[in-house]
């Protein structure tokens, strides 16, 4: 049985500045992701693959194309109501964690639910919750000073995961750590997208990280140039010797 | 939600303790003041205000020498005498008269001595000056004739020489004689001019004339006008008189003035609420001034913030919500600079007006404003940089280093 789709991008572009220094980071791009989905998307800088994240997450607002997200076209949404889309059905997790400084594991993870408007005790069990689901039981009081990379990116894991969202949305999640934190960050995404059944999209340029998600996409020069499953995993010991061997 | 708003921006501002206090300080400072200014302000109208009630209504004191404040003029003014004081008490615009004699005294009583002022004065003295006997009476009219060792005294004199022991009764000797306190006058406090105006000894004038003095001078007279006779009528014939009974011809200088020591008194009531009100527009300006403070701190705080407005955008905030808590932020350290400015403000206050020996005078209405204006300088200053806040683009936010 096939899921139903998703993310619909269809025909999009995004096209910034106008007339001679117009630059086309989408160019007539079509994607469809569907539910319960793990897909990196790949490619050189410039390619477009994080305008069609932006645009994905529902940051970005195509110049032209269609969007539908679940089935409701939502390209024409104005900025508040993107925002509601994004607190209700998505998470995020970045490149560089972005946790608030000086604010404890707990309440960053609480935040989203502050503004899904969750009542304070639910909120604190929720967040506990989540925290425990990243494994990172003890550590709700420390901030992000006290914690490691690979910490800082469960407590940001927990905090995308926390409002119970449709898809999470990663930006080169292991961009700032070393090998061994890598795959046990990706393990986690992985169990989320399996167990759980959260649709997750991804942005990396690393192929042993791609290796985890079950659909790769190639983007070049505004446009999906690949777009193809993943054929089988390959073997962690040798996925991290060969990210060790490169320096990674 | 508004409350978890506001728990937002205590957080945020209790990540940043130290910016927070120094970025209250100017609305602090500006608050606290306002309110000292006003306050002390107000205390000093009061007090003046008093000292022109304790002086009685309607009194002119006529005094030998040229007008004004400044010296008299170089030949010593020839002084009154009691036959002066009797006719002017014909004057039909007159109610009492008081004429008075001051000579300064050694005063010893018990183990106690001191130097002041004694003044002679008849039973009227303490109806034109607004006095009241507190303890013991005033002078009788037998007194006031005879020049009999009586006295009475102020309540500075009491503390003086008596400590906690009912003066009524006692003896007291001044210069070469000994006399009895037969009243004590009802502390007035601080005068127009900040002297002690319980600082006195009273006896009946003729005592000091012919005891302490030798002399049938009187240097001042008090004159309390009827209460429909105004003072400028009042002046106009007592001057009349005086200059006929002093034979000064027209053209001649006068050797004698009349002063309205009310009049003065709301003179000094004007200038001081003047003062009050510059020096309370400048502490405004500070206000001001601190309210800019506000406003430039909070930018600072949104661009040093940028990440974090694009991490809550992110995860879903509306801009309605970021602009919020940025307005909560500066509303809360305003509102808190505000309630430590009252504070402070009123204790400064309450400071002065024990070192300035006036009314410590709290006004509830300039509290209730300067709490306000402060919360409205949060608002206005704070809604600029929360709405920079609001407006930013959640990618670059995120993007920004």
């Amino acid at each position: 049985m096939i899921a139903p789709p998703l993310i619909e991008l269809a025909d999009v572009s995004r096209i910034y500045g106008m007339g001679e220094t117009e630059v086309r980071a989408l160019d007539h791009a079509d994607l469809t992701i569907r539910r319960g989905e793990f897909v990196a998307i790949m490619g050189p800088s410039g390619s477009g693959k994080s305008t069609a994240m932006n645009m994905i997450g529902l940051l970005d607002r195509p110049s032209s194309g269609r969007y539908l997200f679940n089935g409701v076209e939502v390209q024409d949404l104005d900025r508040d109501s993107r925002a509601l889309l994004r607190r209700h059905f998505l998470g995020f997790v970045f490149q560089g964690f972005n946790l608030l400084p000086r604010t404890s594991a707990l309440e960053n993870v609480e935040l989203p639910l502050i503004y899904k408007g969750v009542a304070r005790a639910e909120r604190i069990a929720r967040a506990r919750a989540a925290l425990h689901k990243v494994g990172l039981d003890g550590r709700e009081d420390h901030d992000s000073s006290q914690l490691s990379g690979g910490q800082q990116q469960r407590v940001a894991i927990a905090r995308a995961l926390v409002g119970e969202p449709m898809v999470i949305l990663a930006d080169e999640p292991t961009g700032n750590l070393d090998s061994h934190r890598s795959h046990e960050i990706m393990k986690l995404l992985q169990e989320l997208n399996r167990t759980d059944g959260i649709t997750i999209v991804m942005v990396t340029h690393e192929d042993e990280i791609a290796a985890y998600a079950g659909r790769l996409v190639n983007f070049a020069d505004g446009k999906i140039t690949r777009d193809e499953p993943v054929p089988e995993r390959p073997p962690e010991r040798s996925a991290e010797r060969t990210l060790q061997g490169t320096g990674a | 939600m508004i409350w978890e708003t506001v728990r937002l921006a205590l957080l945020a501002l209790r990540r940043n303790k130290l910016r927070s206090a120094l970025t209250m300080l100017g609305i602090v400072i500006g608050v606290a003041a306002v309110i000292a200014m006003v306050t002390v302000g107000q205390g000093s109208s009061r007090s003046v205000t008093a000292s022109v009630e304790s002086l009685g209504t309607n009194v002119l004191s006529l005094r030998p020498g040229t007008r004004g404040f400044g010296p008299s003029g170089s030949q010593p003014a020839r002084p009154f005498n009691l036959r002066d004081a009797e006719a002017l008490a014909d004057l039909s615009v007159i109610a009492r008269v008081s004429p008075s004699l001051s000579s300064g005294q050694t005063v010893v009583a018990g183990g106690e001595n001191l130097s002041t002022s004694i003044t002679g004065a008849t039973s009227g003295y303490l109806e034109v000056g607004g006095w009241t006997v507190l303890r013991g009476r005033g002078f009788n009219s037998a007194e006031d004739r005879s020049g009999a060792a009586v006295c009475i005294i102020g309540d500075s004199i009491r503390q003086s020489l008596f400590r906690t022991t009912d003066p009524v009764g006692q003896r007291i000797r001044v210069g070469a004689i000994t006399c009895e306190v037969i009243g004590l006058l009802q502390a007035k406090g601080a005068g127009t001019f900040g002297q002690d105006q319980d600082d006195v000894i009273l006896m009946p004038i003729r005592t000091v004339q012919r005891r302490l003095v030798g002399s049938d001078d009187v240097n001042s007279i008090s004159l309390a006008l009827l209460p429909d006779v105004s003072a400028t009528r009042g002046a106009r014939e007592i001057e009349a008189l005086m200059l006929d009974r002093r034979r000064i011809t027209a053209g001649e200088e006068n050797d004698f003035n009349i002063m309205d020591r009310a009049q003065i008194a709301q003179v000094l009531t004007g200038i001081n609420s003047v003062l009050t009100g510059m020096l309370s527009s400048v502490a405004a300006v500070s206000l001001l001034v601190g309210g800019i403070g506000i406003m430039n701190i909070m930018l600072v705080s949104v661009t040093e913030r940028t990440r974090e407005i694009g991490i809550r955008l992110a995860i879903g905030a509306e801009s309605r919500q970021v602009l919020t808590q940025f307005l909560v932020e500066a509303v809360v350290l305003s509102l808190v600079g505000g309630i430590i400015g009252v504070i402070v403000g009123l204790a400064l206050a309450f400071g002065a007006s024990i070192f300035m020996a006036i009314p410590f005078a709290p006004q509830v209405y300039v509290v209730i404003l300067a709490f306000g204006f402060s919360a409205l300088i949060g608002v206005i200053f704070g809604y600029f940089p929360a709405r920079k806040a609001a407006r930013l683009d959640p990618i670059d936010a995120l993007r920004h280093e």
